[in-house]
């Protein structure tokens, strides 16, 4: 049998596996090397695991489906800059499983979100959008402070991010690594072992959404909010340097 | 292969299927397969301005692309071509053009920056878009606010004060508004004459008889409400807390409401439950010291600057 296109157009499991390995080549040009170059990700102070609120809180963040209309990737123009603060690192989604980066937006970035607003404001703005910004297109979302949080199995979810690398702490040794790495705050919020613990304490001192009589999936999600970008410091920065990471 | 085309009809591939199913085989248009050479022509030159190839632990920077910045010790410095870069680039380039209008902004006192007119257009364009991105989803664009949640801009009613130095700080700074709530300190008659007398500063309808009792608990140390509104319950605004005798009210809603009977079950509810909210985010993170400033002036030219 000679090696000629009547050979693919004739044997449709070769022709399967040819189409398979022309493919794969674009991939393997495009996405292998950026797990070789060592400045991919940014080696930068400040970015750590989410605290289990927060995780729990990007789960709903998910499960609503806010990334199909809000992105969290500012990218590197000045328009971009102006509007929403410094560009997104690929360092500040290193512990995200998946990325939030999304590729629309009908809403706004969301990527340096946290801090712009107050607690009171998020609760306001996701039972009904319109009532503080009255152009907004988006959907009211009134269950979120009204449902308690589900965080029986926060613990299990940690324990699922931890097998794909995220450090938490699931042993006494990963636990003094972590102090080392984060220091003891951070580290303590890290531990498996603690999860529930940890979420009920954080959401009761945050009191994010306003109402301390349950955990509510409002105060989750704008535990997550509130996070979202401010883990770098970035007067401490000096721009070149991020200049030279590409 | 035109006399074939001719004398034959049209090539085909040689496959049959089915029995009769052939194939054509016509060359490529010229213009399609030179355009085809032109995009791998392309390619090879890409490749060689702009950053390409992975080459182990680091990638073909490119050539020629190089772009020049300054860095944090005020050097030029080069890099090759990268989105960072040029936008470091624009950005610096930016800044020299508005360089003259912040240097003055910033050298000038604030009182002396309304009153020069090209000065003042430019703190009205640029401070425009800064509100509005910034500020507008809750002080509302326009900076009328919204009753029961964030405070009027545009009137002359300042919680914390309508001076440049003091908008300035509340930019800065941020505030955190608090009331304790009196739910457990008072019972509810005491609460209701408490709110009775409260509508009485202000010229609203309310029980005279009530209002007295309400007056003398406003003074008493069981309330206590004069330690943070004052004697005069006027208000203090070094603390933040509000003035009760005039017609604005912020938390509330008491020119919403219908009667007389929900205005004092308005206040009553601030009374009984207290405030913990009036919280506005801190900007010296997210806003530069000029930045700032030029929302200063702009906020303070919204209507009422003092």
């Amino acid at each position: 049998m000679k090696l000629n296109s009547e050979l693919l157009e004739t044997n449709a499991g070769v022709l399967l596996v040819a189409t398979m390995l022309a493919i794969s080549v674009g991939g393997l040009v495009e996405i292998a090397p950026l797990f070789l170059i060592k400045n991919t990700v940014e080696d930068i102070p400040g970015v750590r695991p989410y605290t289990p609120l927060e995780s729990r809180g990007r789960d709903i963040y998910v499960r609503e489906g806010c990334y199909t209309c809000h992105s969290q990737m500012i990218r590197p123009f000045r328009d971009e800059q102006l509007r929403y603060g410094h560009y997104s690192l690929a360092a500040e989604s290193k512990y995200d499983h998946p990325f939030q980066w999304g590729s629309k937006r009908t809403g706004p970035d969301l990527a340096r979100v946290g801090g712009k607003y107050s607690n009171e404001w998020h609760v306001q703005h996701l039972i009904q959008p319109t009532s503080v910004v009255p152009e907004s297109v988006m959907p009211n979302y009134p269950w979120l402070s009204a449902t308690p949080l589900d965080y029986s199995d926060v613990a299990d979810r940690l324990r699922a991010l931890r097998t794909v690398g995220v450090p938490y702490s699931a042993s006494e040794a990963e636990y003094q690594a972590n102090v080392k790495q984060f220091g003891p705050e951070v580290a303590e919020t890290l531990r498996i072992d603690k999860a529930q613990e940890n979420l009920v304490a954080q959401a009761q001192a945050g009191n994010f959404d306003g109402d301390r009589a349950f955990v509510s999936e409002a105060d989750a999600l704008i535990a997550y909010l509130q996070v979202l970008g401010t883990m770098v410091d970035f007067s401490k920065l000096k721009p070149e340097d991020l200049v030279k990471y590409r | 292969m035109a006399e074939n085309v001719q004398n034959q009809g049209p090539q085909t591939t040689g496959h049959v299927w089915d029995d009769t199913l052939q194939e054509y085989n016509n060359p490529l248009p010229a213009w399609w397969i030179y355009g085809f050479y032109a995009t791998i022509v392309f390619a090879v030159v890409y490749w060689l301005i702009y950053p390409s190839w992975p080459i182990g632990k680091g990638f073909l920077p490119g050539v020629f692309g190089n772009i020049t910045y300054t860095n944090a010790e005020g050097q030029n410095e080069s890099w090759h071509w990268n989105t960072r870069a040029k936008l470091l680039r624009e950005t610096q380039e930016a800044a020299v053009m508005q360089k003259p209008y912040f240097d003055k902004l910033a050298s000038l006192p604030f009182d002396k920056i309304s009153k020069d007119p090209e000065l003042s257009s430019f703190v009205t364009s640029a401070g425009k878009p800064l509100f509005a991105d910034n500020c507008a989803a809750c002080h509302q664009s326009g900076g009328g606010g919204k009753i029961g949640s964030y405070p009027n801009l545009a009137d002359d009613n300042w919680i914390y004060g309508g001076s440049y130095e003091k908008i300035q700080e509340t930019i800065t700074k941020g505030r955190h508004g608090y009331m304790p709530p009196f739910a457990e300190a008072l019972d509810a008659g005491q609460i209701k004459a408490l709110a009775s007398y409260v509508l009485s500063l202000s010229g609203n309808h309310a029980d005279a008889a009530l209002a007295a009792q309400g007056k003398d608990l406003f003074h008493s140390n069981t309330a206590a409400c004069f330690y943070c509104h004052g004697d005069d319950a006027k208000g203090r605004q070094d603390i933040g807390s509000a003035n009760l005798t005039d017609k604005v009210w912020l938390w509330a809603n008491v020119p919403g409401a219908a009667d007389d009977a929900g205005k004092l079950a308005e206040v009553e509810k601030v009374i009984t439950g207290g405030l913990s909210k009036g919280v506005m985010p801190t900007w010296e993170g997210r806003l530069n010291q000029e930045q700032i400033k030029l929302l200063t002036v702009y906020v303070h030219e919204l209507g009422g600057g003092k």
